[in-house]
C-alpha cells in the first residue's frame, strides 16, 4: 500500500510544482491545491497504512478494543482541509480581486506595489542636491 | 489557566470587537484590551523566570497526549513584547484608519492576528504550533487587503503567495515527524529523537521545517515577499507586522531547532549561517537602494532577520542571548522609526523621498524623536542597538566567523548611510515645491505621537540598563540549550512507554 501512496504523492508533488511555476494565478492556486492534498495524504501514509477497525470506543468502555487504525492523522487531516479550505477560499477571491482590479490574472503584469520606474534614491533628493 | 491568558483574550477581544465594530466605544475596548495583554504578558514573564518553565495541560489531558502550553523565559518575554506590539499600533491606528475601515473590522482581525501570535508562543505542540501559524496568517491576510486599493491588493497577493507555500512544508514536516517519532508534543519529540539527527525521515522533516520557517522570517532566498508587501497597507498595519510576523519564524526556529531537532547539526547550521550572511547583505543593499519611506524599511527589516538567525547559526549561549536581546532592541525600535515614517509621510502627503521634507523647520521635536529609534538602529553607543550588535559580532568573532561579523558591521554602516538619507530627506532638505514661509508648525494628534513616546522610551530603557535586559535573554539562552528542564516540566513521570 505505501509505494502505491509515495508514487501518488510523488506525482501530484510534480504536477503541482509545474503548475505553480506559471506566472498565471489560478494555476498557481491550482498547482497549490494540489499540493497540498499531496501533503495530506503524506500524512496519512506517515500513520502507518493498516487494515484496522474504525476507531470507536464501545459504551462503558474506556479503551478503544484491539485492533483500531490510528485515527490521530485522520484527525489532523481534516484539520489541515479546513485550514487549507479557508486559505484556498481566501485566495480565490484575492485572485478574484486583482484580476478586476489589474484586468489581468498574470503575476508579471501586477507591478503596482513595487513599479518598475520606482523612484530611486540618487534621483530623490531633488533640489538638496 | 494564566498561560492561556494571552491566547483567550485577544481571540475574545476580536469576536466582541468585530460585533462592536461600528460602536464608537470599540477602538477603547480594543486598546483595553491590548494593554492588559502587556500585564498578563509581563507575569507569565516574571513567573517563568522565577520558577523555571510553567505548563498548562489543555482539557486535562496529561503530555503528550493533550496540547500542552508552556511558558519559559523567552515565550514570556515575547508574549509581553506582542502585548507591546499591539497596544502601541492599535493606538496609532485609533486615529489613522478610519471610520470605514474600522466598520470592515479593522481592530478585530488586528486582536485575532495577536491571539495566533501568542499562541505560537506558547505552545508545546508542534501540529499546534501549525494551527497558531495559520491563525496568525489568516488574519494578517485579512489586515494587509483590508479598505485595499491597487497597491495592497498586489503586495497581498505575493505576501499570500509565498505563506502558502511555507504552510504546505510546515504541514508536510509535521506530517514526517510524526510518522519518524509517533508524537507531536515538542517535548516528547526531543526524548524520542535524541541522537537520531542522522535519519533520512528526520533531516528531511528538519529541512521542511527550516524553509516554512525561514520563509516566515523572511531570510534568503525566500524573503521577498516582505518588501513587495509592507509598505502597502495602514502604517499601525505595517508597524505591527514588523513587530510580529518574521519574529514568530525567528522564534520557531529558535524553538524548534534546539528543542526537538538537536543544536549543533552541521548541516543545518551551515545552510543557515550562509543564508544569514547573505540576507544581512541583501537586506542592506536593498535598503539603500529604494527610495520610499516604507521600501527602506522593509528591506532593512530583512537585514536584521539575518542577524537575529545568527543566534541559532552560531550556535553559542552568547550568540543565542544576543539574538534574544536583538528582539527587545529590535520590535520597539523598529515599530517607532515607522509609526514615525507614517507622521512624516502624512504632513507631507508622500512617502517619496523626493516629495518629503522641510520639517525641521515645522517640528524639530519631531526630528529629535526620530533620532532615538534611527540611531539605535545604526548602533550608535550607548543607544540599545549598540548592545545588541555589540553581542552579535562579539558572538561571531569567537566562533571564528569574522566574516560574518564583519558584514553585521558593514551593514551598520549602510544603515547609517540610508536612514541618515531619510533623516536628512525628510527634515533638512527644502520641501519641493513648498515656499519655506508656507511651512506652518505640525501638531499631530496626542494618539499619534503617545505610541511613539511610548515606544522611544522602551528604547531608551533599554540603553540605559542593558544589564537587565541582557539577564533576561541570558536566562532564555541558557534555557533553551539545556531543554531538560522544559521536558522535565512537560513530562514529570518521564517518557511514556
Amino acid at each position: 500500500m505505501e509505494p502505491a501512496l509515495a508514487i501518488t504523492v510523488g506525482i501530484l508533488v510534480a504536477g503541482g510544482s509545474y503548475l505553480m511555476m506559471s506566472s498565471n494565478l489560478i494555476r498557481f492556486l491550482f498547482g497549490l491545491t494540489i499540493i497540498s492534498n499531496a501533503a495530506n495524504l503524506a500524512i496519512f501514509a506517515a500513520g502507518r497504512m493498516t487494515f484496522g477497525d474504525p476507531a470507536l470506543v464501545a459504551e462503558g468502555a474506556k479503551t478503544p478494543p484491539e485492533g483500531v487504525a490510528n485515527a490521530l492523522p485522520q484527525a489532523l487531516i481534516l484539520t489541515a482541509i479546513v485550514i487549507g479550505f479557508g486559505l484556498l477560499v481566501f485566495t480565490l477571491s484575492l485572485v478574484l480581486r486583482a484580476y478586476a482590479e489589474f484586468g489581468t490574472a498574470d503575476s508579471a503584469g501586477m507591478r503596482e506595489a513595487e513599479p518598475r520606474n520606482e523612484p530611486e534614491p540618487e534621483t530623490a533628493f531633488g533640489e538638496a542636491r | 489557566m494564566l498561560l492561556a491568558a494571552p491566547i483567550l483574550l485577544p481571540l475574545t477581544s476580536a469576536v466582541v470587537l468585530f460585533l462592536l465594530r461600528r460602536s464608537p466605544w470599540h477602538k477603547l475596548l480594543s486598546l483595553i484590551s491590548a494593554g492588559l495583554s502587556v500585564a498578563i504578558g509581563l507575569v507569565i514573564l516574571f513567573n517563568a523566570a522565577a520558577d523555571g518553565p510553567q505548563v498548562a495541560q489543555m482539557g486535562g489531558w496529561a503530555a503528550p497526549y493533550g496540547i500542552t502550553l508552556v511558558a519559559d523565559t523567552l515565550s514570556g518575554a515575547m508574549v509581553t513584547i506582542a502585548g507591546l506590539a499591539a497596544f502601541t499600533a492599535l493606538m496609532y491606528a485609533v486615529i489613522e484608519v478610519d471610520d470605514e475601515t474600522n466598520a470592515l473590522g479593522f481592530h478585530a482581525l488586528a486582536h485575532a492576528m495577536t491571539g495566533g501570535v501568542c499562541g505560537a508562543f506558547l505552545t508545546g505542540d508542534i501540529f499546534n504550533l501549525y494551527v497558531w501559524f495559520e491563525v496568525m496568517l489568516i488574519s494578517s491576510f485579512g489586515l494587509l487587503v483590508i479598505g485595499g486599493g491597487r497597491r495592497q491588493i498586489d503586495g497581498a497577493m505575493k505576501y499570500v503567495a509565498l505563506n502558502l507555500v511555507g504552510t504546505i512544508a510546515f504541514l508536510t514536516g509535521v506530517g514526517l515527524l510524526y510518522g519518524t517519532a509517533g508524537s507531536l508534543n515538542m517535548a516528547d519529540l526531543s526524548l524520542k529523537l535524541a541522537g537520531r539527527m542522522g535519519e533520512t525521515a528526520v533531516l528531511g522533516s528538519a529541512g521542511l521545517l527550516l524553509f516554512a520557517f525561514a520563509a516566515k522570517a523572511a531570510l534568503f532566498p525566500v524573503f521577498f515577499w516582505l518588501p513587495a508587501s509592507y509598505h502597502t497597507p495602514a502604517v499601525a498595519t505595517s508597524a505591527l507586522f514588523s513587530a510580529l510576523l518574521t519574529k514568530v519564524g525567528v522564534y520557531s526556529i529558535l524553538r524548534v531547532f534546539t528543542l526537538i531537532f538537536e543544536p549543533g547539526t552541521p548541516a543545518v547550521e551551515g545552510v543557515l549561517l550562509f543564508a544569514c550572511a547573505i540576507t544581512i547583505a541583501l537586506g542592506a543593499m536593498g535598503a539603500a537602494s529604494a527610495g520610499e519611506l516604507r521600501r527602506i524599511f522593509s528591506f532593512h527589516i530583512v537585514s536584521q532577520i539575518g542577524v537575529m538567525m545568527l543566534g541559532l547559526a552560531l550556535g553559542s549561549k552568547l550568540a543565542m542571548a544576543g539574538a534574544v536581546f536583538y528582539f527587545f532592541h529590535h520590535i520597539p525600535a523598529m515599530m517607532g522609526l515607522i509609526l514615525l515614517g507614517g507622521l512624516v509621510a502624512r504632513e507631507c502627503g508622500s512617502e517619496r523621498l523626493d516629495r518629503i521634507g522641510g520639517l525641521w523647520a515645522a517640528g524639530p521635536w519631531l526630528g529629535v524623536l526620530f533620532l532615538i529609534p534611527m540611531l539605535s538602529l545604526i548602533g550608535v553607543p550607548p543607544l540599545s542597538g549598540f548592545w545588541a550588535k555589540f553581542f552579535m559580532i562579539r558572538a561571531s568573532f569567537e566562533a571564528e566567523h569574522y566574516i560574518v561579523g564583519g558584514l553585521i558591521l558593514m551593514a551598520s554602516v549602510l544603515t547609517f548611510f540610508y536612514l541618515g538619507r531619510v533623516f536628512v530627506a525628510a527634515f533638512w532638505q527644502p520641501r519641493p515645491g513648498a515656499d519655506v514661509a508656507e511651512i506652518t508648525p505640525v501638531y499631530p494628534h496626542r494618539l499619534l505621537v503617545a505610541p511613539i513616546l511610548v515606544l522611544a522610551s522602551v528604547t531608551l530603557g533599554i540603553s540605559l540598563s542593558p544589564e537587565a535586559f541582557f539577564q533576561i535573554a541570558d536566562r532564555a539562552a541558557t534555557e533553551l540549550l539545556d531543554p531538560l528542564p522544559y521536558i522535565r516540566a512537560v513530562l514529570p513521570q518521564g517518557e511514556p512507554s
